[in-house]
């Protein structure tokens, strides 16, 4: 049996003497696609934020393809590593944010070009190759020489998209990719992220669009102050939640 | 209806009647009354105004202007370099390098810029020589000369000043900018320079004009410890012809063409750094980008990818 992609195993976070999260296990099999549910504040951006050491966790440990993320395991003890070798780690793993966070300086492409150029150290022209793919794929070729407040939300969500996937990740986590949208600008990046599940991306989606959930995800996990609670398919876990708290979520967002 | 609704409305063009501005004709007024006041006075001042050309471009004042740019442009180049340094080490995650680069603020910048320079004039009463022992060593008074002096007191002084301008350049940028740096693979070190510096610098740039200015006057108090600077020449000069006002009319008349020149070249630099990318009302699209980026010369959009039009 091979080990999952991502493995978080008892991850424990406080900010100060706030315990975020409590104890947080979770598999991930490389092309799943797994769907973080719950309501606002139980945590899903931290630990999300944990599983590309954004956020250092204070207890527990993170696996992504069978290496720890921010240490180095040696003797039986995990060593810290320096930020450079973090930000090594990072490469593999893509993050799309709720406010896109696209370089506001730069254009369209030249956002999905900054990776693989200035770290990954591709020459321009195969990574201008790479990124004129990708815009082409998220839709948002036409668009590749705006500026980032040039575009509606919707587009720059695209263009992010095709940002984290310029560097060739093994798996992308997304911090409720949608919600900054209106609603009339949702369907286009959620059809974006459809097509990627498809072509078989591991991605680790913090939503809240259960119809997006139901459909796409092979997984949905429900979290709230700090502890899953639930986790399963989401045929079954959105149609018949065992939990109390999930059932009370879901008749909310339902 | 028109009972109702009050008076019936005219037919055709209604004219505007512009409403009387009373406030401009009286403050015109006392302006004028104040410049007659001055322009009298000034007439019968016991200063022979046409005097002053001939004192403006004596050879000795020609060169402390001269020496006043220079003292200007080497010390802002200094805090502008130290300054960006120290303001990079104030986030560092290193509590030490934070905290050094927080006590040489606190230092340089709380003094005042006449106390640093009697001190770095007088170091060779504390340090007779400068160097590492054993290995190297000179005489302290052969290495403070004024000009070095004034260097170190005043670039050191605004490099602290300038710190601060940088600082609040980087606070301006989005948190989430460096997240998006971060996420993917970017080193600490890349982030700053490829993301954060450049978001910064329209921050940055402004102040940087205002700074230079200043430092155009500010040059003035080298002159106590003997760098002959545009102040320092003029009471070379009067006080071999003691035509004291005339001199010093002249040292005003540099100074004015001076920042008068740097002010202009604030406003060109503030204008090429003003468009800002992330507000989209402060331009209109495609065109504005191109001008403004073939103006900066940083990137070359239409070198790079000639086929895409914006
Ligand atoms: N950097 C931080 N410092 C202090 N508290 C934080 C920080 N980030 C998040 N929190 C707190 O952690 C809790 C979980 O937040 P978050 O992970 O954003 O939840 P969610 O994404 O599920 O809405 C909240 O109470 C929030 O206020
Ligand atoms: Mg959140």
């Amino acid at each position: 049996m091979s080990s999952p992609l991502v493995r978080a195993l008892n991850v424990h976070k406080r900010f100060g003497r706030l315990e975020v999260l409590k104890g947080i296990n979770l598999d991930v099999e490389a092309g799943q696609v797994v769907c973080l549910l719950g309501p606002s504040g139980g945590g899903k951006s931290t630990f999300l934020r944990c599983l590309n050491h954004l956020e250092k966790i204070d207890a527990g440990s993170i696996w992504v393809d069978g290496v720890p993320v921010g240490y180095r395991l040696d003797g039986g003890k995990f060593h810290e590593i320096r930020e450079r070798d973090v930000a090594l780690q990072r490469t593999h793993i893509g993050m799309v944010f709720q406010r896109f966070n696209l370089f506001a300086n730069r254009t369209a492409i030249e956002n999905v070009m900054e990776g693989p150029v200035y770290v990954l150290r591709q020459s321009a022209s195969a990574a201008r190759e790479t990124a004129e793919r990708l815009l082409t794929q998220v839709g948002m070729m036409n668009w590749a020489d705006r500026y980032p407040a040039q575009l509606s939300g919707g587009q720059q969500q695209r263009v992010a998209i095709a940002r984290s996937l310029a560097m060739n990740p093994k798996l992308i986590l997304f911090d409720e990719p949608t919600s900054a949208l209106d609603p009339e600008l949702v369907g286009e990046v959620l059809s974006v992220m459809r097509d990627l599940a498809q072509g078989g991306m591991t991605m680790i989606v913090v939503t809240h669009e259960v119809g997006f959930a139901r459909e796409v995800a092979d997984k949905a996990v429900f979290m709230f102050d700090g502890t899953l609670v639930e986790e399963g398919a989401p045929a079954e876990v959105f149609s018949n939640p065992r939990h109390e708290r999930t059932q009370q979520f879901l008749s909310k967002v339902l | 209806m028109t009972d109702v609704l009050g008076p019936r409305i005219p037919d055709g063009e209604i004219p505007i009647v512009p409403m009387r501005k009373w406030g401009r004709w009286v403050s015109a007024g006392i302006i004028l009354l104040l410049v007659i006041v001055f322009v009298m006075s000034m007439r019968h001042a016991q200063i022979a105004w046409g005097d002053i050309p001939k004192f403006f471009t004596y050879h000795t004042m020609i060169v402390g202007m001269y020496m006043t740019v220079l003292l200007a442009v080497v010390c802002q180049a200094l805090g502008i370099v130290l300054g960006v340094i120290v303001a990079i080490m104030r986030r560092s995650s290193n509590p030490v390098i934070k905290w050094s680069a927080w006590f040489y603020i606190y230092i340089f910048r709380g003094l005042p810029a006449l106390l640093q320079l009697y001190i770095w004039y007088n170091l060779a009463l504390a340090f007779k020589t400068l160097g590492i022992p054993h290995l190297f060593s000179v005489s302290t008074n052969s290495v403070m000369t004024a000009f070095v002096v004034g260097v170190l007191g005043l670039g050191l002084n605004e490099s602290a000043y300038y710190a601060e301008i940088v600082r609040a350049g980087f606070n301006s940028v989005d948190h989430g900018q460096i997240e998006a740096a971060s996420s993917i693979g970017m080193k600490p070190s890349q982030a700053m320079r490829r993301v954060i510096l450049p978001q910064a610098m329209r921050v940055i740039i402004p102040p940087t004009g205002n700074d230079f200015i200043n430092m155009l006057k500010g040059t003035s108090l080298a002159s106590v410890v003997g760098f002959h600077e545009l102040i320092l020449s003029s009471t070379d000069i009067y006080s071999a012809n003691f035509r004291i006002m005339e001199t010093l009319m002249a040292a005003a008349l540099w100074y004015m063409v001076l920042v008068s020149l740097a002010s202009i070249g604030q406003y060109f630099i503030e204008k090429k750094f003003a468009t800002d990318r992330s507000d989209p009302s402060s331009m209109s699209m495609g065109k504005t980008v191109r001008r403004s980026l073939s103006m900066r010369g940083v990137f070359h959009l239409s070198e790079r990818n000639p086929g895409v039009a914006l």
